[in-house]
């Protein structure tokens, strides 16, 4: 019956894909990658990745969404009809398609609890991680802890995110006349736009939903921020869930709203804040007689210390990717304050 | 014991029906509001009768008020989201169709 | 048959949702176009990944009483990092586009090339 379920999902996720190549309005075809990262999502649910399918649903369908969405309303929305002759991409397509359906015939059955893949490194996680690390959720005590250089780098390859885009497009915070290729500005200058757009007022609804759920999100964001031990969540889906939070605020009340409540500066510190956390709990193991990120040493009882260090890097994880997020959207919503953009 | 397991199964029903209307109607009905109004039928009904239906399904713990909290949420942000859809139709300039004829008749 | 076609189906459709993908990123004009089927072509390796991972009458990685089949954890991690790593490029390619219409005035592939070609 399950099998039903996966094979039903798995047909919509093609049918959703084949329909973004033909569709000409930019619109729509963001909307539909919106679903497929949805469907993507309960996918992974029903194959037991349940830390992934939240991954998934808040980092696909929410902030991809958000950001290709103020892309579209910078650029523009249809695409315009090409001359190109398209057999060639189909040729090429269908000729690696063709190479890879035969490559999968040699793999093993799916699901087969037999499969070669389950036997040489996963069982040795599975029954020691529960003594060494002493947490219920295996994918957080391997993602930070037997795996913590690896996730250390992921955070900072996050955080070399926000620099890309802080420096291709940096945050707007004065009405600069549209005068060519304007520079990135990085002043210290008092936020200009604290009015709110007139318009919003009229958007009694959405205000006061939005003034309900807010407190919610972030109460939500701390939970699996902390909960992340003893069931699915962590510190990237806790940063980007509290990103969502003030995204929507600054979506509903004005980015100049926005920047009142967080503002640019406060997110420059705490983007590299998290990164430091998550060395600094590095150096102190040095520090403390161990090797980097050896989180034995940090208590009397190793995994006491395991505990300890595990919570400081899911803490350093989350502020980073939080303040990375929500820079990210800064940078695009502000570029639309120019003038006959 | 079997009232609530007949109770869940009808409420679980209920919601399955919402859902398959609520996607037939997104296209049978012509008009860009009118499939708005569909859509929110499958977002609030729908998710609310197979909710409820799961709620009376699980044991009096922890499971049980996460459920109820997903039901409240649901409850608040989904006609949030259709009017919000609404509304950026409305301010668009998308009229219904009685206004769209009436505009039509009044330009000849 | 109807077994084979069970054992295979997940990879199947991963490799149609790759080559969709792949289509889309080497025959659309327009870059946004593009980046949607770059995400496409990820999303699809990541299922991928967990498809392999997955363990019959198992259930989710997380410790539980009475529980004795767990899915495989490690295709968990390296999905989630590979997932995290993704919307930082897309992030960095879609502000690039956004530099791209400025400098260039359009974001068809075909308007921009030719004024590209001034080196």
């Amino acid at each position: 019956m399950a099998e039903l379920i996966d094979l039903v999902l798995l047909g919509m996720l093609a049918a959703t894909a084949l329909r973004v190549i033909f569709l000409r309005d930019l619109f729509a075809v963001v909307m539909l990658f919106g679903i497929y990262s949805f469907l993507s999502a309960a996918i992974f649910v029903s194959l037991d990745a349940v830390d992934v399918a939240f991954t998934e649903a808040s980092v696909g369908a929410g902030i991809s969404t958000v950001l290709m969405l103020g892309t579209l309303a910078l650029t523009e929305r249809k695409e315009k009809v090409t001359q190109h002759k398209s057999w060639l991409p189909l040729l090429v397509v269908i000729t690696t398609g063709g190479a890879l359906i035969y490559g999968t015939l040699d793999m093993p059955p799916f699901a087969n609890p037999d499969n070669p893949v389950h036997h040489h490194v996963a069982p040795r996680y599975i029954e020691q991680s529960p003594q060494e690390v002493g947490l219920p959720n295996m994918v957080t005590s391997v993602l930070a802890s037997y795996r913590g250089f690896d996730t250390l780098g992921e955070t900072v390859v996050v955080f070399s995110a926000a620099v890309g885009v802080l420096s291709l497009l940096g945050i707007r915070r004065r009405r600069e006349p549209a005068s060519g290729l304007a520079s990135e500005s990085d002043n210290t200058g008092q936020a200009d736009l604290s009015e709110s757009d007139p318009g919003l007022r009229a958007h009694e609804v959405l205000r006061v939903i939005a003034k309900l759920i807010i407190p919610l999100i972030l109460l939500f964001a701390l939970y699996v921020q902390f909960h992340g031990d003893f069931g699915p969540g962590g510190g990237f889906q806790a940063g980007v869930i509290a990103a969502a939070a003030f995204i929507l605020y600054a979506l509903v009340f004005g980015i100049g709203s926005g920047f009142q409540v967080v503002s640019p500066n406060v997110l420059r510190w705490l983007t590299p804040f998290g990164v430091l956390l998550y060395a600094g709990v590095g150096v102190l193991c040095m520090l403390m007689g161990g090797q980097f990120l050896d989180y034995n040493v940090l208590a009397s009882d190793p995994v006491h210390g395991q505990h300890y260090g595990i919570i400081a890097i899911e803490l350093g994880v989350g502020i980073t990717v939080f303040a990375v997020m929500l820079n990210i959207f800064y940078a695009f919503t502000s570029q639309t304050e120019r003038v006959g953009q | 014991m079997i009232m609530l397991e007949i109770l869940s199964g009808f409420l679980l029903a209920i919601g399955v029906f919402f859902g398959l209307t609520g996607a037939i109607g997104l296209f049978r009905f012509p008009d860009f509001f009118t499939r708005v109004h569909s859509a929110s039928v499958t977002d609030s009904m729908a998710a609310v009768c197979i909710l409820a239906g799961l709620l009376l399904q699980s044991d009096f713990g922890l499971t049980a008020v996460k459920l109820l909290f997903i039901l409240l949420f649901l409850l608040v942000t989904s006609p949030t989201a259709s009017h919000a859809l609404a509304k950026a139709a409305r301010h668009g300039g998308l009229l219904s169709i009685p206004e769209h004829k009436h505009s039509v008749k009044g330009q000849d | 048959m109807m077994s084979v076609v069970l054992d295979y189906y997940n990879y199947w459709i991963v490799v149609f949702l790759m080559m969709t993908g792949f289509y889309v990123v080497i025959s659309a004009n327009n870059l946004v176009k593009k980046v949607v089927g770059l995400n496409i072509f990820q999303t699809s390796v990541f299922i991928f990944y967990i498809s392999m991972g997955k363990v019959a009458e198992g259930t989710a990685p997380i410790l539980a009483e009475g529980v004795e089949a767990y899915s495989n954890p490690l295709p968990h991690v390296l999905i989630l990092t590979a997932i995290v790593v993704g919307v930082a490029t897309t992030a960095v390619g879609l502000s690039l586009i956004v530099r791209i219409k400025r400098a260039y005035g359009s974001v068809e592939e075909d308007e921009f090339q030719d004024q590209d070609d001034l080196i």
